[in-house]
């Protein structure tokens, strides 16, 4: 079983960023949501590891440190 | 006897003229006992409270085992309305075990196929077989009216002059004693005392027993409302188990349609939370939801209107002593995925081999722990699938919503979210692999079925595994040198010379030499590549019946 990549694993950082801000343009709430839902089930299809894709969720969802 | 039981379930093809007692239709009038005679309390080995399929068949495994059965339950009649209509595979194969798969199979409606439609969308997104391994002796599922399933039980019970049915009788008071129970039973105006080794309470959500000594039976309550419409029509459609997100009959909501014999078909159309319920089910008021479905001209009769609401709930423990808890009186799931009486047969497949030996004084009281961890794992995996379906189905909050959403868009194109689709993940056998009944493997195994999961069905020798194992301890084996000592039976394919084993050795990895100690219950206990001596299979079975090493 691997385990979640935590140092930088991704080339072209800034198109990705750009990119996950442009495909809600001209979506409402409801529709973004659907669309951060429908990116997330193709990811954890992708990524093929259910282990994987629940320690992304427990990063996704623990708080972050306080600056 | 079988062509007489046949018969009988035949004789259900005309409908039944529908008469009522207190707002319950009646399928069958069987007709009150009158209490026995007054004199000493009477004891008996077993007593099993409630009269619907798991409490039947719990008596008709203990009955055909040779015990003494007393049943008790407060209706003298088989309910109406078809209720429970998917018995599953498992529940086939346990039933089969008990003398009626055959017949209830005939009458039943076979399907292996759901179909799950999303909208106006005329293709399914999502397809799924309930019998993914063929060539087994029972289809994926039967649908069945729950009467007929009932009628066919108490059929055979009649036919056991050591199984007594008192039906129309109360009970009133439960004393859980250390040795045995005492109880209290209504029979009309009269009050007697029964005494009795073990009280099998099988008696429903509402459990009396339960009620009586106070037990918890904690969970979770949905708010939704879903409507059943069993309606009588002619109409030639697969038998198919169709499950609508979001149709344009009923938008918003969800729907299912699922045929039953006798030109029956279960509908179901979710509702939402406030609505009115008395409203609902009024005929008029249903006809718009059959009509919206089917076409405004189609023809059809009331066959059964009902609406549920439904919860998720269990008891802590199943096992309190002499009084034992199986079926909806100890745990609850809501009707997506045919969890509930499919897993009340599989509680009572459990107990009636564990209760047997225990009767015989070849096992302790201490098996019946492994019936409480067994059965609570049951009723546990029940509960998470339903809820998870429930979840899908009918989403609560926005975020809930957006991912069922999505899984339902993406599934229209692409393959991979079809698998996330869950309009009820339907009910199969239970594994149990941390059972203290398990030999885990010494050896390391590729394939083949582990200990503590269900024994899977092949063909064999012109007919099939399953029914060939029975309801005792079988050794499993190809070619097994050893010596067997008494208790347990020897099933060697090579020595039986069977030649269309194929099937058989590939699903249990059978190579030369190999053995499978398979447990009354068809669940595998132990397994060896080699054959190991007889001290060893034996060690196996008395761990397999609760003895700890």
């Amino acid at each position: 079983m691997s385990e979640l990549i935590r140092k930088p694993n991704l080339d072209h950082v800034d198109d990705v960023y750009q990119q996950l801000l442009a495909m809600h343009e001209g979506l409402d709430e409801a529709q973004s949501l659907k669309v951060c839902a429908r990116l997330i089930l193709a990811l954890a299809n992708h990524i093929g590891d259910s282990a994987v894709v629940m320690e992304a969720m427990e990063l996704a969802r623990a708080t972050p440190p306080t600056a | 006897m079988r062509m007489a039981n046949t018969a009988n379930l035949n004789a259900g093809l005309a409908p039944q003229p529908t008469t009522h007692h207190r707002g319950i239709p009646v399928w069958r009038q069987i007709g009150a006992k009158a209490a026995p005679a007054a004199g000493a309390a009477e004891h008996v080995p077993v007593v099993v409270v409630g009269a619907g399929p798991v409490g039947l068949a719990m008596a008709l495994d203990l009955g055909r085992r040779g015990h003494r059965v007393v049943v008790i339950s407060k209706f003298d009649f088989i309910p109406g309305g078809s209720k429970a209509i998917c018995f599953s595979k498992r529940s086939l194969d346990i039933l089969d075990r008990l003398g009626l798969g055959q017949q209830l199979l005939h009458k039943g409606v076979t399907w292996n196929v759901g179909k799950v439609f999303w909208g106006e969308r005329e293709e399914p997104v999502y397809q799924f077989d309930m019998l993914p391994v063929k060539d087994q002796q029972y289809p994926g599922f039967i649908n069945l009216q729950q009467y007929y399933v009932e009628e066919a039980l108490l059929s055979a019970l009649q036919s056991l002059p050591n199984v007594e049915l008192r039906l129309g009788q109360q009970v009133e008071a439960v004393r859980n004693l250390p040795g045995h129970a005492e109880l209290e039973i209504l029979a009309g105006q009269t009050r007697y005392p029964l005494h009795t080794d073990w009280l099998i309470a099988c008696d429903g959500s509402k459990s009396t027993v339960r009620n009586l000594m106070g037990l918890d039976f904690d969970g979770r309550v949905f708010e939704e409302n879903f409507l059943i419409a069993d309606i009588r029509m002619h109409e030639e459609r697969p038998a198919e188990r169709w499950f609508w997100f979001d149709p344009p009959f009923n938008p918003g909501q969800s729907a299912l349609m699922h045929r039953q014999p006798d030109d029956v078909w279960r509908l179901d159309f979710q509702l939402g939370w406030n609505i009115d319920r008395e409203a609902c089910v009024k005929p008029e008021n249903v006809e718009r939801y059959v009509r919206a479905m089917l076409g405004p001209d189609v023809q059809f009769s009331e066959e059964w209107y009902s609406i549920y609401t439904f919860q998720c709930r269990r008891m802590s423990r199943f096992v309190h002593g002499r009084v034992l808890f199986a079926g909806d009186s100890a745990h609850l799931v809501s009707p997506f995925g045919a969890r509930g009486c499919n897993g009340g047969f599989a509680d009572i497949d459990n107990l009636g081999w564990k209760l047997d030996l225990i009767l015989r004084g070849e096992a302790g009281q201490a098996l019946l722990e492994s019936y409480n961890e067994e059965a609570i794992a049951t009723a546990d995996e029940n509960i998470l699938n339903s809820t998870r379906s429930t979840d899908f189905l009918t989403p609560k909050t926005t975020v809930s919503k957006a991912f069922r959403d999505a899984v339902l868009e993406l599934a229209q194109t692409e393959a991979f979210a079809r698998p996330f689709v869950n309009s009820g993940r339907l009910s199969t056998a239970i594994h149990y692999p941390h059972s203290r009944l398990n030999t885990a493997d010494a050896e390391r195994w590729v394939g083949g079925v582990a200990p503590g999961s269900p024994a899977v069905d092949a063909p064999l020798a012109g007919h099939w595994l399953l029914p060939r194992l029975g309801g005792r301890f079988v050794l499993l084996a190809k070619g097994w040198s050893q010596s067997l000592s008494a208790g347990v039976e020897l099933l060697d394919i090579a020595a039986l010379g069977v030649q269309d084993a194929a099937l058989l050795e590939q699903r249990y990895a059978l190579a030369e030499g190999c053995g499978y100690l398979i447990r009354p219950d068809h669940y595998v206990a132990a397994r060896w590549r080699e054959p190991v001596a007889a001290q060893q299979v034996q060690a196996s079975m008395a761990r397999a019946k609760g003895v700890q090493p």
